[in-house]
């Protein structure tokens, strides 16, 4: 790979290790960063030399160069991930390389003319190289100098783009593909992400909360976005009454793959056995004890579907390792509907509790679900003015230290309650 | 001052409305979708209430594009696919187009052009990762290396949904472990304590969030030559690393502490079993760039063992909770030491309190 040189107006460092991430049938990154290179007149050329110079030397070395720091933009305290390097006087031209977080659509839906449009704006002030997506959901723009840091957001924000979160603060929100194109989607995640995330948008901006705090929104429990393990709040669509079966379409289906298929690969997977196969190839659903885990519809999506009284579940205090391990959403909502403008504006008012009551109560540094497990469930219930719910867990306490003097009263709390709920569901038929 | 009043002021116009980028028919169709088919490897058929088709091509993309790429990808979406696309949660590229017929010509010229099609149903799909020497500030690793040579090496599986389930990979920097949970996890583990330089902590680390920040308690402050610095109870330290992004001179990776380490059996999906953690199988791997063969071997490995011995649908975390987790280290030849056995909070509730034994 061997660069022959012809008087080019940069002097390429040579990148042997990254050269040998060129061939293979999957689209190198390395090729692209050297086409930002080897760009003729673009301001970003000797810039991505200068990376590409530090990369080959992180693989030699086997470390990383790059510092954090403070950039921000006007107004803004977040959304910009600082990286200065820490070998500038070799690689000059990437001593800056700045990210901006840029927060993209629900289920990231662009046409060519909007991508077209960030491209230029990237071609002008930035590095050439953007990210689709970050981790967290961002797109990111990886390669600004803290000068044009400014000057790419303003013309970002320009097209109606707009700064994700980054520090400890409200973070940038992520969502399924969902409603626009998939049969399980159970609710409008578009909808409720742009709500949440709009009308706090400024716990984004200016981070001022203890840690981070993530949302994510799955429209079935297949959860493509991973929210229950990476959500602080994940809200996941769900459905009440019995799921819906075609059963021309379940005979069609044993008949193509036979009995003992459609027994060993659905029947027996069912994880609470609500699934019988009758002998004419019809199905039973025990729909009181199926718990939705999607796996039948997911083999026969053609003859099972979710049912219509569709609705969310809420799980809260998902998170990566840091500080103390993973942890996953615990169920805090088992059931909210969520098709009227008021179940919406439910949804966000509660979605602030959460953000309040972590802002008040959570530790430096600390997750909500760390809070939660530092606190007990009960605290965090009590704060949400949340009654308990079996749903919330595996079992009952198996631990006998607890004081339980006031049991009476919680008792006779829960059979008010379960008295409201059934006369309430009376009184609505 | 008077440059401050000229700056332009911000409109927080927070999270873009998608429909005005959506493909018309999937904006017609929303929230009303029947059933979808797969008629082959990287292409979705979805079908509307309405008898609205859409077919959905998928294709792999390095996830870091230079404008050239993206610019690319625009020609296609303008060409093929009536200008709209839009990403998976694992960078994958999809097209929709409503009619059939462009179905084939679309798959060609993303062929043509280096992006594989595939990456649907019980496929290999794309590795989430992280952002490794490029650009994070505490990597052990380069993730989209190690990514762009293990899907080199996967991508027969890419192209095919011949796995017993999906397989989602992941590959962390550290062990904060961003990447997140996966069927198959290669995250770097360090393998030894923080190296302090104490002249620089004194200026450059605020030392009451650093130790705040350590998950076993094992910083302190300490006088060190005269200075003010921390120090570390080196028996105590687990290696996590936490300590070096608030406080750099920390310094946790190196050539000889920064190891692969690869995790199996996470789950996100609620599908059969509840999510799941992904656990520990083999440590102590080289950080071996620029190909990380092996990692790429014992990776392969792995899959091959479950390929040849799951059954349909099992994920990998299932097939080995049906095996037993003795059968899985029997496969795949692996060590299990006492690094397999858990010793943090809750430790307990992962032991086998029973007799349920294969034997």
């Amino acid at each position: 790979m061997a660069t022959d040189d012809k008087s080019t107006p940069i002097e390429k460092h040579p990148t042997p290790m990254l050269d040998e991430l060129e061939g293979g049938p999957w689209p190198s990154f390395v090729t692209g960063l050297k086409r930002l290179r080897d760009t003729e007149g673009a301001q970003y050329a000797p810039m991505m030399n200068d990376l590409l110079g530090q990369l080959e030397h992180s693989y030699e070395n086997k470390k990383g160069y790059w510092k954090g720091g403070v950039v921000s933009v006007y107004k803004y305290g977040g959304g910009i991930i600082p990286r200065f390097s820490e070998v500038a006087e070799k690689y000059p031209e990437s001593k800056e390389f700045h990210t901006l977080r840029v927060m993209p659509p629900p289920g990231n839906h662009y046409d060519s003319k909007t991508m077209r449009a960030l491209c230029d704006v990237w071609e002008k002030t930035g590095s050439g190289l953007i990210a689709f997506h970050g981790q967290t959901g961002n797109i990111m723009f990886q390669g600004a100098t803290t000068e044009n840091t400014q000057k790419a957001f303003d013309e970002l924000n320009e097209i109606g783009f707009d700064l994700g979160g980054a520090g400890p603060c409200l973070r940038t929100a992520m969502s399924c593909v969902g409603a626009s194109r998939c049969e399980m989607s159970c609710f409008d995640e578009q909808r409720a992400h742009i709500d949440i995330i709009n009308e706090y948008v400024g716990e984004i901006h200016r981070p001022a909360l203890p840690y981070k705090i993530k949302f994510k929104f799955s429209g079935c429990p297949n959860d493509c976005v991973n929210a229950i393990h990476r959500a602080d709040f994940a809200v996941i669509g769900t459905w009440r009454d019995d799921m819906k079966v075609n059963q021309d379409e379940v005979k069609a289906y044993v008949e193509k793959v036979g009995r003992k298929y459609m027994i060993d690969s659905v029947i027996t997977n069912c994880p609470t056995r609500a699934l019988s196969l009758n002998d004419d190839n019809t199905l039973e659903v025990d729909n009181k004890s199926c718990v939705r885990c999607m796996h039948c519809l997911n083999v026969m999506p053609k003859a099972l579907s979710p049912g219509d009284d569709k609705g969310i579940t809420i799980l809260i205090g998902g998170k990566r390792s840091l500080k103390v391990g993973d942890l996953m959403g615990t169920v805090i909502v088992p059931f909210m509907k969520l098709d009227t403008d008021e179940d919406f504006e439910k949804l966000t008012e509660f979605a602030g509790e959460v953000i309040e009551f972590f802002g008040d109560n959570a530790l430096e540094h600390e997750r909500v679900g760390e809070t939660i497990d530092r606190i007990g469930l009960p605290a965090f219930l009590e704060a949400m003015e949340i009654d308990p719910d079996p749903n919330m867990v595996n079992h009952p306490r198996t631990s006998s230290y607890v004081r339980t003097d006031d049991f009476d009263e919680e008792a006779a709390k829960y059979f008010e309650r379960q008295a409201k709920k059934a006369g309430l569901t009376v009184a609505a038929e | 001052m008077s440059q401050a009043t000229e700056m332009r002021k911000p409109i927080e116009s927070g999270v873009p409305e998608p429909k005005q980028f959506m493909h018309p028919v999937m904006v017609k169709n929303f929230g009303a979708w029947d059933w979808h088919e797969r008629p082959r490897p990287g292409v979705l058929h979805h079908r509307a209430k309405s008898g609205d088709d859409i077919w959905t091509v998928r294709a792999g993309t390095q996830r870091q594009m230079d404008l050239y790429t993206l610019r690319l990808l625009c020609d296609i979406a303008d060409e093929f696919a009536d200008g709209h696309f839009r990403f998976t949660t694992r960078s994958n590229i999809e097209y929709m187009v409503a009619d059939e017929a462009k179905v084939q010509p679309l798959i060609d010229k993303l062929l043509k052009e280096g992006f594989p099609v595939g990456g649907t149903g019980n496929s290999i799909s794309m590795i989430s990762h992280t952002q490794g020497w490029l650009h994070c500030d505490i990597p052990g690793t380069d993730a989209s290396g190690v990514v762009k040579s293990l899907m080199d090496r996967m991508h027969e599986e890419f192209i095919r949904e011949e796995m017993p389930n999906r397989v989602r990979i992941t590959t962390s920097c550290c062990q904060i472990n961003c990447g997140g949970q996966g069927d198959i996890a290669i995250n770097v583990q360090y393998t030894k304590p923080p190296k302090i330089d104490h002249n620089l902590v004194a200026n450059q680390c605020e030392r009451p969030s650093v130790v705040a920040r350590c998950p076993v308690a094992a910083i302190r402050p300490a006088m060190v030559n005269g200075k003010p610095s921390l120090e570390v109870d080196e028996k105590k330290c687990i290696c996590c690393g936490a300590c070096y992004p608030p406080c750099p001179p920390m310094q946790i990776n190196g050539e000889d502490s920064t190891k692969i380490a690869i995790w199996v059996g996470g789950k996100h999906s609620n599908a059969r079993t509840k999510p799941t953690f992904h656990k520990l199988v083999i440590a102590n791997l080289p950080n071996n760039p620029p190909r990380w063969p092996e990692v790429e071997e014992k990776v392969m490995m792995i899959l091959k063992a479950y390929k040849e011995n799951a059954r349909d649908w099992e994920r990998v975390g299932e097939w080995i909770e049906r095996i037993g987790w003795p059968r899985f280290f029997e496969i795949t030849g692996l060590a299990f030491t006492k690094h397999h056995l858990d010793t943090w909070t809750g430790a307990r509730h992962q032991m086998n309190h029973s007799t349920h034994i294969r034997f």
